[in-house]
């Protein structure tokens, strides 16, 4: 029959109409028609959808305890393997040209990463051997200006391992236990750091 | 004007040129096609493509096998999963690279959760091409967000998921992810069944799609269409059964066939492909085994790509992604990078016979033709 | 009851009962003037609301929600938006029809208003040729859409306005041959008077006027540039049709005459076919109890669920049978509910192609409508239960054929399809 067709399809968007009001899904109900979600937009600013764990944007540096002791030594591994190169390293040196030590490691003085550039690909935490590097779920950092605002400096990616713990509790756990491991292997005699990875 | 005897008088129309796009709504990104109608009938139709070149090949000449990854992710935005697939597969044969079990395993479901992702959004931007006021779209934007949470679960992104690796996947499905999709993949056949309600049956969408833009069997292999489309023509090509690639050959699943080769074939044919893949997923679903997601080998190119340095040779790595036949040609001369990157794109070499599809149509099919071609700009220029 | 009914007519008479008795002529014309300049940006704004709101749910979408009290403020915010927009006029276009066109499309859609009896007694102006000013003047708009399309200089709108203007041109036919048959019943090219002979009996509710109203209503909805009909402005292949070089306050009033044609093309159905604004009078009793016994037989409900079925079903023929509602809202009623009928079908179609477009219009509405008025001779020659059937059979058998004669190719049985190991 012409027509029978069209006439089911408004049949499902008038259902759908339904499904989006309580007293709609209520009639649907009664009569035994199955409901489905109904509205699946989230009115964004009010509410938030919950990310995943491993939800990942932008790269940022972890550093146990202070901020000056960084898990970063400046090898430059995420910078020669980052795939758009928004990242740029510079270590920190002294007058002889010589690299300076803090807490027994080399240090970067100067850590940039182009968030405008980067593309979220996680790549340069998968290779980083210190764990030094790890993704972010910040996601709101809509601005202005290009070169102001979107190229994140050493002390706007620097961010605690706590801070990391509570955004990936598992992924913190399984680097955390790594280092630890890492770390009981190389004890070092000298002893001269006074933190200690934090961690379980 | 004289007119003579059995010479039937005929009306001199000019013609008009037209261009659509590259700023066009329904040209999926920017393509272009330089229209010549006679009326609203298609003349000539020459398509222009190329603005959304962006040196993908030759990039990945320069940065190392893993560094191509997230590229891939935006050749076809829609199935990121699956580029990264193709891509895992020429590296796992350029290096000799045995992937794990379950990762294998984890693959396949990826690229079959692509494909649903895929086809569901390409039918709803079908039908916005013709004149749907987006409800077939949302709808699919619907499902499709539920298998994006999926994919944002396991890799950390929804549509740029970087998730594939030679010998493997990066990492393991985070726990209660299978029982996740189990339950997605149960419910989607309502979700499809609802769609076809919508749909199949609408006396609209068949007087519009039946017997417009019909691709012959003969002119589909010999323009290498592939895919979907091939399909619709009524040619029996997928390469899960022809190269039986990856664990494919462990599934039972049928390749369904159009017999007409029209733009409702190449309809009906993805949703019956969609069912087909909901089969392939029970059944990787079901089997899914313990152990590692990667392979060691795998792991450690994930972890040091520079280490990786394949031997001389070249690879061809090939997988049946939603839109065709998706392969990426590598050519190692030793270093750790490639030598020669390339990849064929199933939708530029699919809308090849875009012209010979649309002469004699009118504008209005024009975009649809071009709706269920299926392509995506991003792959298309590359 | 009678004076809610009659309020606006008695607030009217009793203004002008103030008045020197040589101004009333002329207030009287500047009030209904007033009342219509007020009531039709307003309606075209609440439409647009009605109308995101409607199909967003459609999509399992909120729709507009930001400004104001679900989302209420939208329109004045977006009528705000495209008062400060930028008015671009593209280079080589003809300026002046350029700003000629909309203002030329908003007029006749006003026009429209003044024929529409909004309630009893309530008609701005009741001409004696009202249907045929109907028509003359909806038919203004295909000018001013071939004005616009031409004056842009752009080949999308040109194609588009080519498109419209065929389109109106060949559904005002059947548009026309569908409302034959009321002037032949009701004698009279008044739309008071149409409606005051619905009084007994709307016209949907006989063979000729159900498909009647049909094709009146898909004649208006294509003559008004709605999916499944929207081909002068189809998005998807001619970006936006004739009004794709309009930006600004002129795009707004594009939209305007668009909304107030839908609205009216609504309104004139439920004038001509679904009583105007009367509230239904004996059938529907009838309606109401058989919709009592469906629903307290139906076996898939709850018992609670099906006395309050019943209960309401029966409420409702009382209020009815007791007509409490004044006529107005019943006119506003009936035409909001041919609306959203409207916007549903715009939020679950597809459109149709050019070509099918036209031959729906001249294979199938055109003979169906000359069919129509011979089944409405019948129905008026013979009585009751004989001219009825001969006009219902008439009409069963012809649209038979013409579906046989037309049935498209594409629409044979399912296809199979193969499936390959």
């Amino acid at each position: 029959m012409i027509g029978a067709g069209v006439l089911r399809g408004m049949g499902v968007t008038f259902k759908t109409l339904l499904e989006t009001y309580p007293w709609g899904r209520a009639i649907l109900r009664t009569l035994q028609i199955p409901v489905t979600d109904g509205i699946f937009t989230i009115p964004y600013p009010e509410t938030k959808q919950q990310h995943p764990e491993r939800f990942r944007y932008f790269p940022f540096l972890v550093y146990d305890g202070t901020p000056d002791n960084l898990r970063c030594v400046a090898c430059k591994i995420c910078e020669q393997e980052c795939p758009p190169q928004s990242i740029h390293i510079v270590m920190e040196k002294d007058e002889q040209g010589r690299p300076v030590k803090a807490h027994g490691r080399t240090l970067p003085k100067q850590f940039d990463v182009d968030m405008s550039i980067c593309m979220s690909c996680r790549i340069c935490v998968d290779v980083c051997p210190f764990d030094a590097i790890e993704m972010d779920n910040e996601y709101e950092l809509s601005a202005s200006d290009r070169y102001e605002h979107m190229i994140f400096d050493k002390h706007k990616l620097l961010k605690s391992a706590e801070y990391f713990q509570k955004i990936k509790p598992t992924e913190a756990a399984t680097v955390d236990q790594r280092l630890a491991a890492k770390k009981a292997k190389t004890a070092s005699p000298t002893g001269d750091k006074p933190s200690q990875p934090s961690g379980p | 004007m004289e007119l003579k005897a059995g010479i039937s008088p005929t009306i001199e129309t000019q013609q008009l040129e037209v261009n659509l796009g590259p700023q066009h709504p329904s040209t999926h990104g920017v393509f272009r096609m330089i229209a010549t109608l006679d009326g609203e009938t298609i003349v000539k139709l020459k398509p222009v493509m190329g603005y959304l070149h962006r040196n993908h090949e030759q990039i990945g000449e320069r940065i190392t096998y893993i560094g191509s990854f997230p590229f891939t992710d935006r050749l076809d935005y829609f199935c990121a999963m699956s580029n990264n697939f193709g891509l895992a597969l020429a590296i796992e044969q350029l290096g000799g690279i045995q992937a794990s079990e379950r990762g294998e395993y984890l693959r396949v479901i990826m690229a079959e959760l692509t494909r649903l992702v895929n086809h569901t959004a390409v039918i709803g931007f079908l039908l916005n091409d013709m004149g749907a006021f987006g409800t077939p779209l949302l709808y699919a934007f619907r499902e499709r967000e539920k298998i994006l949470d999926l994919f944002e679960a396991a890799s950390g992104s929804r549509m740029m998921c970087n998730y594939v690796r030679p010998g493997g996947v990066r990492e393991d499905v985070p726990e209660g992810w299978l029982e996740r999709t189990r339950a997605i993949v149960n419910a989607f056949p309502r979700f499809l069944d609802e769609f076809e309600k919508l749909l199949t049956e609408n006396e609209i969408v068949q007087q519009r799609c039946k017997h417009v833009g019909v691709l012959s069997k003969e002119l589909a292999m010999n323009a290498s269409v592939t895919g979907p489309m091939l399909r619709a023509s009524g040619v029996n090509y997928d390469i899960r059964k022809v190269d039986g690639y990856s664990i494919y050959p462990r599934f039972t699943f049928r390749v369904p066939l159009g017999t007409v080769g029209d733009v409702y074939d190449r309809y009906y044919v993805r949703i019956l492909e969609m069912r087909e893949s909901l089969k392939i997923l029970e059944q990787a679903l079901k089997g899914i085994p313990g152990g590692p997601a990667i392979s060691p080998k795998g792991q450690a190119i994930g972890k040091a790509p520079r280490t990786f340095r394949p031997p001389k040779g070249a690879a061809y790595g090939r997988i049946e992604a939603p839109k065709g036949e998706l392969g990426f040609y590598l050519v190692s001369d030793g270093s750790p990078q490639p030598y020669r990157y390339h990849v064929r794109a199933p939708s530029f070499v699919n809308l090849t016979v875009l012209e010979d599809l649309c002469i004699g149509h009118k504008v209005a099919d024009v975009i649809i033709i071009l709706g269920s071609v299926d392509i995506v700009m991003g792959e298309v220029d590359r | 009851m009678n004076s809610l009914d009659q309020l606006f007519v008695n607030a009217n008479a009793f203004l002008l009962g103030l008045l020197p008795v040589w101004a009333r002529p002329w207030i009287s014309i500047l009030v209904r003037l007033s009342v219509i300049a007020v009531l039709a940006p307003a309606i075209m704004m609440y439409l647009t609301w009605i109308e995101r709101k409607i199909i967003a749910r459609m999509q399992n979408r909120f729709g507009p929600d930001r400004v104001g009290v679900y989302g209420l403020a939208q329109p004045l915010a977006d009528g705000l938006k495209m008062l400060i927009k930028e008015d671009i006029v593209p280079r080589g276009a003809d300026r002046l029809l350029h700003l000629a066109a909309p203002i030329l499309s908003v007029v006749p859609a006003i026009l429209l208003f003044a024929v529409l009896p909004f309630g009893r007694n309530m008609i701005p102006a009741d001409l004696n040729v009202g249907l045929l000013y109907f028509f003359a003047v909806s038919s203004v708009g295909s000018y001013a859409i071939f004005m616009g399309g031409w004056a842009s200089r752009s080949k999308f709108s040109i194609l588009g306005a080519m498109r419209s203007v065929a389109q109106i041109i060949s559904y005002e036919v059947p548009g026309v041959l569908s409302v034959v048959a009321v002037i032949m019943v009701t004698g009279t090219l008044s739309t008071a008077g149409i409606v005051e002979a619905q009084a007994e009996r709307w016209f949907l509710f006989t063979p000729w006027g159900f498909v009647g109203c049909l094709m009146f209503f898909l004649s208006g909805v294509a003559e008004v540039n709605r999916t499944p009909f929207d081909m002068p402005e189809a998005e998807s292949e001619l970006v936006a049709g004739f009004h794709t070089e309009y930006s600004g306050m002129k795009f707004a009033l594009w939209y305007m005459a668009e909304f107030l044609e839908s609205f009216a093309v609504c309104a004139f159905t439920v004038t001509f076919f679904l009583g105007g604004w009367h509230a239904p009078a004996v059938p529907f009793w009838t309606l109401a109890l058989l919709l009592a016994i469906i629903v307290g037989a139906g076996t898939r409900l709850a018992i609670p669920v099906r006395g309050a079925g019943v209960l309401a079903m029966l409420g409702a023929g009382a209020l009815w049978g007791a007509q409490p509602i004044p006529s107005w809202i019943w006119f506003f009623a009936k035409t909001y509910a041919l609306i959203f009928v409207l916007v549903w079908l715009r939020g679950t179609l597809p459109r149709l192609r050019i070509d099918q477009l036209m031959g729906l219009a001249w294979k199938f509405f055109l003979p169906l409508g000359l069919v129509n008025i011979l089944a409405a001779g019948l129905w008026t020659q013979f009585p009751f239960p004989l001219g009825t059937a001969a006009a219902a059979l008439l009409l069963i058998i012809a649209g038979w054929l013409l579906v046989r004669a037309n049935a498209p190719q594409s629409l044979q049985p399912q296809r199979v399809y193969v499936f390959a190991d």
